[in-house]
């Protein structure tokens, strides 16, 4: 009856209530698919599987920047114990060796770190050295980047300044096998 | 009723809809906004550590998971405490690994396939052995891309 009546008075209007159910329909479609939350770490190349264990000794000392993690999450740096917090900032002195002391890398280009850990190592505390040994990195290139082209560094920046900027430092890290003193 | 109708005269009873797609839509904007799925439910606890050097992970459909961390609650029972692995929705063990790179690689265009990567998702309590164990199997399968899954650090 309400029907008859809205036809005599000639309504133009669409119907919009359908509306609703396509949008519906759509709200349920993304409910199914996004994901919203970033998926955000460490990005790390893993080197090719080989039987024989890299070997380190050919390397001159000097260029070695050592890291050892036992299974308490202590930290050995080249010998001497080290505080996590610390690690950044000699790192950085180790493979830019502004002051060119003879007991650090050569030049950037030659340095090498190597991780060593032991299978009882918290993942946190590998992740954090790792973490800091990169931060380093990122520091440094930050600091070429800026220095060469006036902008700080970022993934987002082309390849070709990346590039260059990785050409004169390059980022080595080996990784020894672990040793096991404290696997639980 | 139609006693209503007549007094009302030429009143229109109908509520207007026009502006109910609009609330829905809102409410479709918050729901992708907030909403976070997942693809499996977690049988492991995972509470990823911190860290300040991140990289987003670009593309979902080249990304595969492995979860690593201790059982939860319900699965102690069977499964103890020791730390697990979990590929896809299940507990695995390492040698499982190269089957499940190779599942989601055929799922992954050619010409994509180099850039695969594989999220290891590991509780921060995890001791390093299981997860070196797994790193050695990635090698060994030649899986290289790999992102160590991580919050970002609050300042």
């Amino acid at each position: 009856m309400a029907k008859k009546s809205s036809r005599d008075r000639m309504k133009n209007e669409i119907n919009a209530g359908s509306m609703a159910d396509i949008a519906f329909l759509l709200l349920i479609f993304f409910l199914v698919t996004t994901t919203i939350v970033e998926d955000k770490g460490i990005t790390v190349k893993l080197p090719p599987w080989s039987e024989d264990e890299p070997d380190i000794t050919k390397l001159k000392e000097r260029n070695v920047y050592a890291v050892l993690v036992n299974a308490q999450n202590q930290l050995l740096v080249r010998g001497e114990p080290m505080r996590i917090q610390d690690l950044k900032t000699n790192a950085k002195e180790f493979i830019d060796n502004p002051t060119n002391r003879p007991d650090l890398a050569e030049k950037p280009t030659k340095a090498i770190i190597s991780l060593k850990n032991d299978r009882g190592t918290n993942y946190e505390t590998y992740l954090e050295v790792y973490n800091e040994l990169k931060a380093a990195y990122n520091e440094l290139w930050d600091e070429l980047c800026q220095q060469k082209f006036g902008i700080s560094y970022s993934d987002d920046l082309p390849r070709a300044y990346r590039k260059a900027i990785k050409e004169e430092i390059p980022f080595v890290l080996s990784e020894a096998e672990p040793t096991n003193f404290g696997e639980e | 009723m139609s006693k209503f109708s007549k007094k009302r005269g030429k009143a229109d009873p109908e509520v207007s809809t026009a502006s109910l797609p609009d609330i829905i839509f809102m409410l479709l904007f918050f729901f992708m906004v907030v909403t976070v799925l997942r693809d499996a439910e977690l049988k492991v606890k995972v509470n990823t550590p911190y860290a300040t050097e991140l990289t987003k992970l670009q593309e979902k459909s080249l990304v595969n998971y492995l979860y690593i961390g201790r059982p939860v609650k319900k699965f102690v029972k069977t499964y103890g405490t020791k730390p697990r692995i979990q590929l896809g929705d299940k507990f695995a063990t390492i040698p499982e690994i190269p089957l499940f790179l190779e599942r989601h690689k055929i799922k992954v265009p050619e010409a994509k396939r180099p850039r695969i990567t594989s999220s290891l998702r590991v509780d921060g309590d995890v001791t390093m052995g299981i997860v070196q164990d797994v790193k050695t199997q990635l090698r060994k399968s030649g899986q290289l891309k790999v992102n160590y899954s991580a919050k970002k650090r609050p300042d």
